[in-house]
């Protein structure tokens, strides 16, 4: 028979044949989609299985130890949120200015392209690779040492191109109307930003920022090659407060302190040959999962609410 | 309140103008923010100046003591032994095989998920699945190493009972779930951008929507394709911790991942938990490490332009 006169019968069997190979594909698809699902559902279950006997308070309440069942987490989580506090500070205004001066102010110039191809570089250079430069910079050019003031700054400069991009991805959105009427009324540049664009950008930078900081919050990399100690029995000092050696400590006294953080804390947990201490790491590691997952959690909220939500 | 007043009355003009002298402060002021919002956006060109100072001038010291074709070609690598060998081969083998599996892993499933969301899923079904993917690519790396150390190399050894406790595979399988997220979301973007009327074209002409995904949108699609590849190249280079749990830092000139081994990554990690002098040779290592790692990205980020700018499509 000839080739393109084919019967009834043969090209519905072509028709099935494509339909057939369309649902494998499907069912392909939802499968690939259903071993992430199951990476995360393992993951959590297995961290809640194996660490809910440290569920207690005293694990959040008791330093390092060398026995499994009496360590705790005290130090790590109060050094991972004081880190996060230097990195947001560090992070924040930095990050949403050069968003503002990407969008708002600069000029087509070869300069501004330097700036702008930098920024999509930086977010794909290897993250250890800022805590050797943090080593090198902030460590021993700077004299911060292996202090919280050092390990902040770290990740600010890493995070910072998230926030800038989700900055200047929020201002986009903004439409031109809204800048003319501000000029219009006589408004500056600087007064257009200050009184409307960061205003009404602020959802997405908050989303950037969040994103950001759950990211922060769980890099180990770099902070461990700025040196920061795996065992610490001791909490930064409270500002204005004698601690006891008799001294007392000044406003910014903790962020110079030696610290530790949660994942260093999950890292030297896991490394260790006993399995008693893999009980300790499946807890923390909870923990830090509860911090990250609910952080994207909310970013990822605030996103859909905006969505709905802005009609210009 | 007076100023307002007085201006508002039309018989005492001057006092407008006295208003508008304050134009010129206002222009100062608004000189001085433009110069510090312009030096935060140069913060990010520091940083890559600091960086590129960092690695360049502590491997400047480094190469003084160790000469470029030792570090090139010798098979050993001993930095902190007495018998000290720099031989950089054996930790970009473990970096490059703990990548490939990764990549094995990563690749397809990332690019099966991008195709099933952008051709072939319900807007309701993307909806539910993005967030998922998103949480996935947000979890710490070392939850993920912990993951890959205690539940999937007990799982692998049950399937090759000769897999030591450390090893290659689990982390590379590991990191490669870890990398799916980026791949599929990046890849999505770019075949949502394929125009309507190319599928629309294929359609009409009677392809099913498989064919029409492979043969028209991905082909459309493969600059964005090739370039979230690149992006999982970097990351799976570059990731430390998964591989610093998970496949034992003893360095291993191998290419077998069912051995334990070190990369470049969990080698600084190594040399960073010790306590080593400030300007010591092993403190250089570290940076000379890092150097190498940044060019092996540099070089896969260069071949991504290439194909990038090769393959193309402008509508």
């Amino acid at each position: 028979m000839h080739a393109n006169s084919l019967t009834t019968e043969q090209i519905r069997a072509l028709i099935a044949k494509g339909k057939l190979k369309d649902a494998i594909f499907k069912v392909l698809g939802i499968f690939c989609l259903a071993v992430a699902l199951l990476v995360i559902v393992l993951l959590v279950s297995d961290m809640v299985a194996k660490g809910s006997e440290r569920f207690t308070v005293d694990f959040f309440l008791n330093f390092a130890s060398r026995r499994a069942t009496q360590a705790g987490i005290l130090s790590a989580w109060v050094g991972s949120l004081l880190v996060m506090l230097v990195t947001a500070l560090a992070a924040v205004p930095i990050g949403v200015a050069a968003g503002v001066y990407l969008e708002e102010y600069a000029k087509r110039n070869w300069i501004t392209e330097i700036i702008e191809i930098n920024i999509t570089n930086l977010a794909a250079v290897p993250s250890i690779v800022y805590g050797l430069l943090a080593l090198g910079i902030f460590v021993y050019q700077f004299g911060f040492g292996q202090s919280i003031l050092s390990a902040g700054l770290t990740l600010a400069l890493l995070i910072l191109p998230i926030i800038i991009v989700s900055t200047r991805e929020a201002i986009r959105a903004i439409p031109a109307m809204i800048r003319e009427g501000s000029m219009a009324v006589g408004a500056t540049r600087w007064q257009t930003c200050r009184y409307h664009i960061i205003p009404y950008a602020m959802p997405g930078i908050l989303t950037g920022v969040i994103i950001g900081l759950a990211r922060a919050i769980g890099e180990t990399a770099p902070i461990i090659t700025i040196g920061a100690l795996t065992f610490i029995a001791f909490l930064p000092p409270v500002p204005y407060t004698t601690g006891a050696d008799g001294v007392t400590a000044g406003m910014f006294d903790w962020v110079m302190s030696p610290f530790t953080v949660m994942p260093i804390q999950i890292f030297n947990w896991t490394s260790r040959p006993d399995p008693a201490f893999e009980v300790n790491a499946a807890a923390a590691g909870f923990v830090l999962m509860a911090m990250v997952l609910t952080m994207n959690g909310i970013a990822i909220y605030l996103r859909y609410k905006m969505r709905k939500n802005i009609k210009w | 309140m007076n100023h307002a007043m007085s201006a508002n009355n039309p018989s005492e003009l001057p006092v407008v103008s006295d208003r508008l002298s304050h134009k010129a402060m206002r222009h100062v002021s608004e000189r001085i923010i433009e110069a510090l919002l312009f030096a935060a956006a140069a913060v990010s060109v520091l940083t890559t100046v600091g960086i590129v100072y960092v690695l360049v001038s502590e491997s400047v010291q480094f190469f003084q003591q160790v000469s470029i074709v030792d570090f090139l070609t010798d098979t050993q690598w001993t930095p902190l032994f007495d018998d000290a060998h720099f031989g950089i081969m054996v930790l970009i083998s473990g970096t490059l095989v703990s990548s490939f599996v990764a990549l094995i892993v990563a690749i397809p499933m990332g690019t099966i998920i991008a195709i099933y969301l952008s051709e072939f899923a319900h807007g309701k079904v993307r909806e539910v699945a993005k967030p998922i993917l998103e949480l996935l690519g947000g979890i710490p790396t070392i939850v993920f190493g912990y993951f890959a150390l205690l539940m999937v190399t007990p799982l692998l050894q049950k399937i090759f009972p000769e897999l030591p406790g450390f090893s290659l595979l689990s982390a590379g399988l590991v990191m490669g779930i870890m990398i799916v997220p980026y791949i599929a979301s990046l890849s999505e973007d770019a075949m949502r951008a394929v125009p309507m009327s190319l599928r629309e074209g294929s359609y009409a002409l009677g392809s099913t929507r498989l064919h029409t995904a492979l043969h028209v949108v991905v082909p459309a699609a493969f600059s964005g394709l090739a370039a979230s590849y690149i992006l999982a190249i970097s990351r799976a280079v570059g990731e430390t911790m998964i591989l610093a749990v998970a496949a034992g830092m003893q360095p291993n000139l191998t290419w077998n991942p069912m051995e334990p081994a070190a990369t470049i990554t969990s080698f600084i990690v190594q040399v960073a938990l010790g306590d080593l002098p400030h300007g010591s040779i092993g403190y250089q290592t570290i940076f000379a490490a890092g150097l190498t790692l940044i060019l092996i990205t540099l070089m896969f980020n260069i071949l991504g332009q290439w194909l990038r700018r090769k393959f193309r499509e402008s509508y």
